[in-house]
């Protein structure tokens, strides 16, 4: 491709915005065949797809394999909206909106969410047309943040910026090139040079499981609320990244985080728990009862925790159970994906988890008395010694096995009804996570996890209901569950899928916990599980998408946190 | 001879179709998506949008046999049956659409049956009318 330093003279230039890969999403079949009509008039290249889901499947499958997506706002399976979000927040395409209805209000939210623009039905051929300018604006910002960080533009551009250069992308003197983003250019002219920074495209930064982890921990490290993209940067520690792509996911996180914690609070109501200071370490204890009550009284569940207030906690629980096991077991549980476990054996990390689970807890003292959990054994199991000591550590945060046997925590009431809930949908979801699991965790004996399982399933259901983060937890209870198979004892009192949750969920949970920082145990609960795949790290992110997207879906009324899950998820994924 | 007879007959269709205001511009673009690797497009978008339309007007006859009446349900099949008439550009449906949809809005269960009825005269003929207009 021939990189015009100025102006377009590439001959791609002449071809953008042609060949625009545009992913169209509606349920009328009619509308579909015609805008796939249109835009192939347009010389678009186009995908449809009938269903909200599957548009989302394809969307991740290929991440860097549509410019744009068009969606209408009414589907079946799915709320346009929500949809939107999940587009906005994992993979950052521009979408844009439209439907036969074009009140104020309707449009106002498609905004409110993030839609580029908002199309009226029927949609005229012109209007199809211009979509490219969605693009090409997101690409000049992209580019911008890129400019913005000395240094950064080479390492950009020798990572994606040869996409845009690649695709014949201009590199024009201030103006950005446009050049369609073209993935499959990538770091084909890595001997490019880019002379001008500003041209140079900025390839749109891919918010991987890993690096949003990172970026979850290092808010929670700071703290919610002292926290700025500066700092977040500096803690990340990611040469390429810049202080603009932090800000804009910043953004988008707080966003998903506030509705969260609406969701939470609705769902708190029944637990009552709130983030009120638990003794931070007692509280990762009283986590563990916490969770036990309403998943499995390994801290997994905490994250399961449907309450927001209590799903900080049960997260940071289960996080730290996890981290604590994970340092101890160190085996099967692979080490949680990002710091997350690692920060569990430091301890001044696992205090941060702590803290979370101070405040989770504090909120699940309150509601329940998880108390009496905490001082639950952490992990009968065979790797409950694992657990224990890092319990230990915390402050027992884990007592999963304790708390398992200890069930009856005062509020299980509550937490039951929970985990009830959430057990139903929960099971499927346990069930993949176990059947990934054990094949992860080989080592831990999936064998015992199974019939740990199955009585945790019970438990672990629960918990995964309650947060959509049981799916991490699932993960991380597989890991338990292996360990915990030996120890039938806390599994049966649990139900024995609550203690191998735990153990998973733990290091999921103290993912969790750093993420949210606040209290997003829900959203984190899940992405620790993908996160945290224990003894896989890949294995764990294969099944995160799946496991969200069960939880998502499945959960969907349930839980609308899940379906944050999942876009955290697929931020992770 | 005949040909040109036909183009006319059509043109005379197509012609009438504007002035009436059954279809409006948007069947024009259709038209105009239409091409040489696709000559029976438009055609093509109306079955579907028939097949689509008789299935709904069905449905929603039916609810409104069942009683209580789902008015929920109405609605969100009346909104279906507006984008898909909006996307053939069928006119006088889509008003009709709107019409009952407004009415059921406000409750106007008797309304709506009226209006259900009206707008089931207008897709029949319309769709009378279409259809010939293909086959030739």
């Amino acid at each position: 491709m021939v990189l015009a330093e100025s102006g377009f003279s590439s001959p791609r230039n002449d071809a953008f915005p042609a060949g625009l890969r545009v992913l169209v999403v509606d349920d009328d079949p009619t509308w579909l065949k015609i805008l796939e009509k249109m835009l192939k008039k347009c010389s678009y290249e186009v995908t449809t797809c009938c269903l909200a889901r599957e548009a989302l499947n394809l969307l991740r499958e290929r991440k860097d394999g549509y410019d744009i997506v068009i969606s209408d706002v009414n589907m079946p399976d799915m709320d346009g909206f929500k949809l939107l979000e999940h587009v906005g927040l994992e993979m950052d395409l521009p979408v844009i909106m439209m439907s036969v209805d074009g009140e104020t209000s309707r449009v106002m939210k498609g905004v409110q969410h993030g839609a580029c623009d908002y199309l009226l039905k029927p949609i005229r051929m012109k209007e199809l047309r211009n979509i490219w300018q969605h693009v090409f604006r997101k690409k000049i910002h992209e580019v911008r943040d890129i400019e913005s960080l000395e240094g950064f533009e080479s390492i950009q551009m020798t990572r994606s910026g040869y996409d845009l250069f690649d695709d014949g992308h201009f590199l024009s003197g201030d103006d950005t090139t446009s050049g369609r983003k073209r993935k499959d250019a990538d770091n084909k002219h890595d001997d490019r040079e880019l002379s001008d920074p500003s041209s140079t495209k900025k390839a749109r930064v891919v918010w991987t499981v890993d690096l949003h982890q990172k970026f979850v921990k290092a808010v929670n490290q700071i703290g919610f609320d002292k926290v700025g993209p500066k700092k977040i940067l500096d803690l990340m520690n990611v040469p390429w990244l810049t202080r603009e792509n932090v800000a804009s996911h910043l953004q988008k996180y707080r966003l998903y985080l506030s509705r969260l914690q609406k969701e939470s609070d609705i769902k708190n109501s029944f637990i009552g728990m709130k983030h009120s200071d638990l003794p931070s370490k007692d509280s990762t204890a009283s986590f563990g009862p916490h969770k036990a009550m309403n998943m499995i009284p390994d801290d997994v569940p905490n994250g399961t925790y449907s309450f927001s207030a209590s799903n900080s906690l049960a997260q940071n629980v289960d996080l730290k159970g996890q981290g604590d096991l994970k340092g101890i077991t160190s085996a099967p549980v692979a080490e949680p994906k990002g710091a997350l476990s690692i920060d569990i054996h430091d301890s001044h990390e696992a205090k941060s988890t702590q803290m979370s689970f101070d405040h989770s807890l504090g909120s699940v003292d309150s509601a329940v008395s998880f108390a009496s959990f905490n001082s639950t054994t952490p992990l009968q199991y065979p790797w409950t010694e694992i657990p224990e000591i890092q319990f230990k550590q915390e402050g027992e945060p884990l007592h999963l096995e304790n708390g398992f046997s200890q069930l009856p925590l005062p509020g299980p009431s509550m937490i039951e009804n929970e985990a009830n809930r959430s057990r139903i949908e929960v099971k499927p979801l346990l069930d993949e996570c176990r059947s990934n699991f054990v094949e992860h965790l080989g080592p831990v004996g999936a064998e015992d996890l199974f019939p740990i399982q199955s009585k945790g399933q019970s438990l672990n259901n629960q918990v995964f209901d309650l947060i959509s983060a049981t799916k991490s937890s699932m993960k991380t209870q597989d890991v338990g569950l292996n360990y915990l198979a030996d120890s039938e004892l806390a599994l049966r009192n649990l139900n024995a899928s609550g203690v191998g949750v735990p153990l998973a969920t733990l290091s999921e949970d103290l993912q969790i916990c750093w993420l949210q920082g606040d209290c997003y145990p829900m959203n984190y609960g899940l992405q620790d599980l993908e996160c945290s795949t224990y003894d896989n790290p890949a294995l764990m992110a294969e099944t995160p998408f799946h496991l969200y997207d069960v939880l998502r879906f499945d959960h969907e009324h349930l839980f609308d946190p899940t379906e944050y899950y999942a876009i955290d998820q697929g931020l992770f994924a | 001879m005949e040909s040109k007879h036909v183009h006319q007959q059509i043109a005379a269709m197509r012609q009438s179709f504007f002035d009436e205001e059954v279809l409006d511009e948007k069947f024009s673009q259709l038209e105009q998506l239409e091409g040489k690797d696709n000559p029976n497009f438009v055609e093509e978008v109306f079955t579907m949008y028939f097949r689509d339309s008789t299935a709904f007007l069905e449905t929603i006859e039916q609810a409104m046999k069942t009683i209580p009446i789902d008015s929920i349900k109405v609605d969100n099949i009346l909104h279906q049956l507006k984008g898909s008439s909006a996307s053939v550009g069928a006119n006088k449906v889509l008003k009709e659409v709107n019409k009952t949809r407004q009415v059921l809005g406000k409750g106007n269960l008797e309304g709506t049956k009226a209006g259900i009825l009206e707008l089931r005269k207008e897709y029949d003929s319309f769709k009378a009318k279409l259809e010939p207009y293909f086959q030739v």
